[in-house]
C-alpha cells in the first residue's frame, strides 16, 4: 500500500460525495417545485441569485443584452412566486400538475465555494386536457453558505425550437 | 351561417356584435387564408435584422416559407423557400450569413441575390432550359416603410403606405423617439395559443381587460415604490381617459397616459433602475427640443397599443415590441415576438428595458401567459354553443376612451368586408364618432 493510493481514493470519494450531495438537492428541488412548495423553495436561493431561461433561438445569450423568456433577480423572482401563490395567475390557478426528470448531472467546475453543475431536465406540465413536456438543460451555479448548498444562479436552457404547442412559461422551470 | 350576418350592427340603437362562428369555422378560416392572408401586407421584418450584405432569416408568412437575405449589391430581397428544381428548401437555418445558397437534393446553387449561378451536369439539359429564369421567386410584393418590411402575395395589393393608412403617424410616433435609430435586440419569443388569431388582434387592441386580468402586474409593479411624477398634459389628446382609434384599412390604436409607470423612453420608474434616471430625462429633453412639448409627451407619456391589420401588433407599452401571429387552422395559432432598442442604448438602460418588458411581457411575465390563458379559455367558450354572439359595441355611443372597442369594430368592419370579398370597408368608424387623433387633433 503507499500513501499515493489512498490519496486518489480519498478524493475519488471527495467527488463522490459531492456529487451524491449536488444530484440530492436537485431531486429534492424538483420535489419542491413539483409539490409547489414555493417558498420553501424561494429559500434555496441565496440573495445575489438570478432565474434565467433565454429564449430559444438564442440559448448560450446573455439576458441583460438579448430578449430572454424569463430574467428575474431575487426581486422579481419573490414577485413571482407571490403571484402564482395568489388565485389571479390565471394559467396557474388552479395550479397545473408538473411531474420533474432531473438527471444526467454533471460538476463541471469547483471554484473556492461555487460550484458549477449541469443537469438535464424533462418537465411535464399537465392541465386543462394538455401533456406538454419542456425538454432541457439547467446550469447552475451552487454555493455552500454555512456548510449548506444554495442556489446562486439557475438558468433553464431549453432544447425547444419554440414554446409551442405549450404557449406560456407559467410554472417555474 | 349566411356570411352577410356574421355582424349584426344598428349604429342608432349602439348594437355591434360578431357571430362567434366567426372564431370556430373552419370553412372561415378558409376563406381568411384566401381573403384576407393572401392579399394584405403582412409584416416580414425590420431592416435591421440583415446589417450586412449575405445576412439572411428565414421566416414563415401566411404559411408559406421564406427567407430574407441582403444580396451581395447591398439589396434586401425576400425568397420562398424552394429550389425552383425539385422544391427542397434551400434555406435551412434560421438565420446567418451566406454568399451562395445550395439546395441540398441535386446541388442547384443560388446566389445570394437570387441567380441560379451553378446547376451540376448543365449539358444535359436542352434547349428549352433556361438558367438565368430558373432564379428564385419572389412574393409580387415586398416593400418596407422606414425599415419595418412587409410582403404581400397580392400582385394588385395597393402600396405599403396607401395600406398603412392614419397607421403611418403613429408607427412615426414611436420610431421618432430615437433619432440614431433603432435595432431588434436578438432573442426571439416563439410560442403560441390554441385560439383562432383573432383574439391575438384583438386582444392587442382591448385595453378594458387590462385591470381585472392582470392585477398581479400591477401589485408587483406598484411593490417597487413610485415613478416621475407624470407631467401635465400639454395637449387635450388623448386625454385622460385614453382614446380607441380606427387607423382606417382595419389598423387601430389605443392610446392612454403611461402616467407614472416605466417608459424607457421616456419616462422614469425604479424598475428602470436608479443608474438610468439622468439618460432617460435627457432623453426626454432632447426630444423636447426636437419635436416640441406636444409631440414629445405623446412620445414620451403617452402608451400605444397598436394593431396593423390583420396580425401585426405594435406595441409601444413597457417597451417596444413587434408580435404577429400566424393561423395554424382554426383554432391554433403560432406567435412570434421580437422587441426594439436604440442603437447606441447604454449596456444599463438595454438590461433595464428587457427586464421590463419581461416582467409584464412574454410567455413568461407577469401578464401575458394570462391572456393566452383568456384567449384559450374563450375560444373553449366559443365552441361550447350556447351564445351566438360577442358583444363588441363598448363606446358606440360616446366619444370613445382607451377602454372603447372603437378600434375593434373598425377591425371587423373591414375583415367582414374582406370576408364578403371586397378589398375594403366603407367605413371604418363609427359614424358618432370620427374623431381621428392625431392627425385633427395635435397636428401643428
Amino acid at each position: 500500500m503507499t500513501v499515493g493510493r489512498d490519496d486518489s481514493l480519498n478524493e475519488k470519494l471527495t467527488a463522490l460525495l459531492l456529487e451524491r450531495e449536488v444530484e440530492d438537492f436537485l431531486v429534492r428541488e424538483a420535489a419542491l417545485l413539483d409539490e409547489w412548495r414555493l417558498d420553501d423553495w424561494l429559500d434555496l436561493f441565496t440573495e445575489d441569485a438570478r432565474y434565467m431561461v433565454p429564449a430559444t433561438d438564442m440559448p448560450t445569450a446573455d439576458p441583460k443584452e438579448t430578449l430572454a423568456i424569463i430574467n428575474d433577480d431575487m426581486a422579481r423572482l419573490r414577485g413571482r412566486v407571490e403571484r402564482l401563490k395568489s388565485r389571479h395567475a390565471h394559467r396557474e390557478f388552479p395550479w397545473s400538475r408538473t411531474r420533474r426528470f432531473v438527471t444526467n448531472v454533471r460538476i463541471k467546475d469547483i471554484n473556492g465555494e461555487e460550484i458549477h453543475a449541469n443537469a438535464s431536465f424533462l418537465v411535464y406540465r399537465i392541465r386543462s386536457g394538455h401533456v406538454d413536456p419542456l425538454i432541457g438543460s439547467y446550469v447552475y451555479t451552487l454555493r455552500r453558505v454555512a456548510g449548506l448548498l444554495k442556489i446562486a444562479a439557475r438558468k433553464a436552457v431549453l432544447d425547444l425550437e419554440a414554446l409551442r404547442p405549450h404557449g406560456t412559461l407559467s410554472i417555474i422551470l | 351561417m349566411n356570411l352577410k350576418e356574421l355582424i349584426d350592427e344598428d349604429r342608432c340603437g349602439g348594437v355591434f356584435r360578431v357571430h362567434r362562428s366567426a372564431f370556430t369555422s373552419a370553412e372561415i378560416a378558409a376563406l381568411e387564408q384566401e381573403n384576407i392572408f393572401k392579399r394584405c401586407w403582412l409584416y416580414l421584418g425590420h431592416d435591421s435584422e440583415l446589417p450586412n450584405a449575405g445576412d439572411f432569416r428565414r421566416r414563415t408568412v401566411a404559411g408559406q416559407p421564406l427567407f430574407w437575405v441582403r444580396g451581395s449589391d447591398g439589396q434586401a430581397r425576400v425568397f420562398y423557400n424552394s429550389c425552383t428544381h425539385w422544391g427542397a428548401n434551400v434555406c435551412r437555418v434560421d438565420e446567418g450569413n451566406a454568399e451562395l445558397f445550395q439546395c441540398f437534393y441535386h446541388a442547384w446553387t443560388f446566389n445570394n441575390k437570387g441567380e441560379l449561378v451553378s446547376v451540376p451536369d448543365e449539358a444535359g439539359y436542352g434547349e428549352g432550359f433556361h438558367k438565368q429564369a430558373m432564379g428564385l421567386a419572389s412574393p409580387p410584393r415586398v416593400d418596407n416603410y422606414r425599415g419595418l418590411y412587409f410582403v404581400s402575395f397580392n400582385r394588385d395589393a395597393e402600396d405599403l403606405i396607401s395600406y398603412l393608412g392614419d397607421a403611418k403617424e403613429y408607427i412615426d410616433l414611436i420610431l421618432d423617439q430615437a433619432e440614431e435609430g433603432w435595432r431588434i435586440v436578438p432573442g426571439t419569443q416563439k410560442y403560441s395559443v390554441r385560439a383562432n388569431w383573432k383574439m391575438f388582434s384583438l386582444n392587442s387592441l382591448d385595453s378594458y381587460h387590462v385591470r381585472p386580468l392582470h392585477s398581479t402586474f400591477f401589485k408587483y409593479t406598484e411593490s417597487l415604490g413610485s415613478g416621475d411624477p407624470p407631467p401635465a398634459p400639454p395637449t387635450e389628446f388623448p386625454g385622460p381617459q385614453g382614446r380607441s382609434l380606427s387607423l382606417r384599412n382595419g389598423h387601430g390604436v389605443d392610446i392612454f397616459p403611461s402616467l407614472a409607470r416605466a417608459r424607457p423612453i421616456a419616462h422614469w420608474h425604479p424598475i428602470l433602475g436608479e443608474e438610468s434616471k439622468e439618460e432617460i430625462r435627457k432623453r426626454r429633453a432632447r426630444l423636447v427640443e426636437k419635436f416640441g412639448e406636444e409631440r414629445a409627451y405623446l412620445m414620451c407619456n403617452t402608451n400605444r397599443l397598436m394593431l396593423i391589420y390583420p396580425n401585426f401588433a405594435l406595441h409601444d407599452i413597457a417597451g417596444v415590441s413587434l408580435r404577429y401571429f400566424e393561423p395554424v387552422g382554426d383554432e391554433y395559432m403560432e406567435v412570434t415576438v421580437q422587441t426594439l432598442a436604440p442603437h447606441g442604448e447604454s449596456a444599463g438602460l438595454l438590461n433595464r428595458r428587457l427586464e421590463n418588458f419581461l416582467s409584464f411581457l412574454g410567455p413568461g411575465g407577469f401578464a401575458h401567459p394570462d391572456d393566452i390563458e383568456a384567449m384559450e379559455s374563450a375560444q373553449l367558450g366559443f365552441r361550447a354553443g350556447g351564445p351566438d354572439w360577442v358583444d363588441t359595441s363598448r363606446g358606440m355611443q360616446r366619444e370613445s376612451t382607451a377602454l372603447d372597442e372603437l378600434h375593434v369594430r373598425a377591425f371587423w368592419r373591414q375583415w367582414h368586408a374582406n370576408i364578403l370579398g371586397y378589398a375594403k370597408a366603407d367605413r371604418h368608424h363609427d359614424s358618432v364618432d370620427g374623431g381621428q387623433g392625431i392627425s385633427k387633433d395635435t397636428a401643428e
